[in-house]
């Protein structure tokens, strides 16, 4: 179906100052393709939210960058995975305000209303992939 | 399709590209479509590329599922020749019966070389029409996407200019809404109005949705997220023009606007930011 | 330790976030500014985030909660400065900041904390 171009740029995802470079990376990658502020903004939060939960219940991981390119519309696409306890009632983890850690629960569900496709794997006890997109007309 | 059946038909194709696109060209000047110089030799170009990627991928597979990765090229290639016909004003039916429109002459070439065969005539005829069928419906298919991008493109370009904020006085903004709210016009009414708001220091926006046809649950849910958000800058948002139709929905719906002002007229809303805002209207007649 | 600096005006506290926020800058800022407020007996605390790209559910709620400490602590707290696309995605995420006063700037801020007095 979609594809993501060649050149995935992959960021590690282990503290919180990796969470900081790489919403600093999704910015400069959004801005180089033309995206609004506003789009920007949102895909910048819902990866700092996804980047948070690899932190926090995944116990790190990884965020991969990609580009996409489905004429004439671009995109962008950021993958993060983990190799935590997975998650293992999704439609509650995916609920508003429903939270395993002491957060707001607005972590997935967030990421979710932020951007425009969202994809959630996980298998109980091998890890977590979330996968969101944010699409534009080139 | 029997293997066999497909390499007659990709056999056929080689050596015989330029003259089926002739008969091609020919045919199509017969059914009076529009039909420029430049037009022409695009379709030319593009057919004669499209009959050389069916004799190469033809005898790869038995199945005329576009689905499967061996015709990836060609359907870029349609994909090109749609988004072409589409940008020349073509019809989606037009476009299609260009490819439709192979069918014949490569109809005569089989019938020619397989005159003694009449039993894999037919299979021939069959298979070379289902695939020539899924070539063109995938022309359609690909031209109603590019047209709807069109249209979602100028609706985006509309929404930009049909979302006004104006500054009614120091530190009061008016944003007179004129239609239906949906997600992405929400979106357009909150940046301008956020953005006139920087601009402007103002204090109070009144949101006027005498022109909002009607306020369903949805509707009311964006009214009120522009209304948050405006908050978040540290304005305050006052909602005018609310007919009796529209409260009796909002009330029916249970949208709860208790912590918004809500006034009948643009008029009466303006009294109340100006008082909020510390100024005040004067009758010099009196 | 990285740390946001407080700045003591008069009876407030003022606070210009400038760096990359990230959770644990932000748990020690809510505990260096509950700190102060006592410390300082603060009437009114401003937070200023017009640097701040982005406020996500976290930080959000760093905001929210130092705002209902600051109240037990008879302390108002106000927001200003939020860019309009922070302002739009945190709607969107359904973070509203309810109970937290907002302004456009800094000079609204302290116009609003004076009008508490």
């Amino acid at each position: 179906m979609k594809t993501a171009e060649s050149g995935a740029v992959v960021m590690p995802l282990y503290s919180d100052e990796d969470v900081v470079r790489l919403r600093k990376l999704v910015r400069e990658e959004l801005a180089a393709l033309g995206f609004g502020i506003v789009d920007q903004t949102k895909m910048i939060t819902a990866a700092s939210e996804l980047a948070r939960n690899t932190l926090k219940y995944g116990k790190g991981g990884e965020c991969h960058l990609g580009k996409l390119n489905e004429s004439p519309k671009i995109g962008v696409e950021l993958v993060f995975t983990d190799d935590g306890p997975g998650i293992e009632d999704t439609a509650l983890a995916l609920t508003d305000g429903y939270t395993s850690g002491g957060g707001l629960g607005l972590g997935l569900s967030g990421a979710k209303k932020l951007s425009d496709e969202f994809h959630l794997e996980t298998r109980l006890g091998e890890g977590t992939t979330v996968t969101i997109r944010k699409w534009k007309f080139s | 399709m029997s293997q066999d059946s497909t390499l007659q038909l990709a056999g056929l194709i080689k050596g015989n590209e330029a003259a089926l696109v002739d008969e091609l060209i020919t045919a199509m000047r017969n059914k009076l479509m529009r039909f420029d110089k430049a037009s022409e030799s695009e379709i030319r170009q593009q057919t004669a590329q499209l009959l050389k990627l069916l004799e190469l991928n033809i005898p790869k597979t038995t199945t005329h599922n576009l689905n499967d990765s061996i015709w990836a090229e060609t359907k870029q290639l349609l994909t090109e020749f749609s988004h072409a016909r589409v940008k020349q004003g073509y019809t989606p039916a037009e476009t299609a019966s260009i490819i439709f429109s192979l069918k014949e002459p490569i109809f005569k070439l089989l019938r020619a070389s397989l005159t003694d065969q009449p039993q894999q005539l037919v299979e021939e005829l069959a298979t070379t029409t289902a695939l020539f069928d899924s070539l063109g419906l995938y022309t359609i298919d690909v031209f109603q996407k590019a047209r709807e991008m069109v249209i979602s493109r100028q609706q985006q370009e509309l929404l930009e200019l049909s979302t006004p904020v104006v500054q009614l006085w120091q530190n009061v903004l008016a944003l007179p809404l004129i239609g239906t709210l949906d997600s992405a016009r929400t979106q357009v009414v909150m940046e301008n109005l956020l953005q006139k708001i920087v601009e402007t220091g103002a204090l109070i926006a009144i949101i006027d949705i005498t022109g909002v046809p009607t306020v369903d649950t949805l509707v009311a849910q964006h009214l009120l997220k522009t209304i948050a958000a405006a908050r978040l800058m540290g304005a305050d948002c006052i909602i005018s023009g609310i007919r009796p139709q529209i409260a009796q929905t909002i009330v029916h719906l249970g949208v709860n606007l208790e912590d918004v002002i809500t006034k009948a007229t643009l008029a009466d809303a303006f009294v109340i930011a100006l008082k909020k805002t510390g100024a005040s209207i004067t009758n010099s007649a009196a | 330790m990285e740390r946001i600096p407080i700045l003591r005006m008069g009876s407030l506290l003022l606070v210009t976030i400038q760096v990359d926020m990230h959770d644990r800058l932000a748990m020690t800022l809510q505990e260096d500014l509950t700190d102060r407020i006592v410390k300082d007996r603060a009437k009114g605390v401003l937070i200023d985030i017009s640097a701040l790209d982005i406020v996500d559910s976290f930080i959000g709620r760093m905001i929210s909660n130092t705002a209902a400490m600051a109240k037990i602590l008879d302390a108002k707290t106000v927001v200003v400065g939020m860019q309009p696309a922070v302002a739009i995605t945190l709607v969107e995420l359904g973070l509203a900041l309810e109970g937290v006063s907002t302004a456009l700037n800094v000079e609204r801020g302290i116009a609003m904390l004076a009008q508490r007095e």
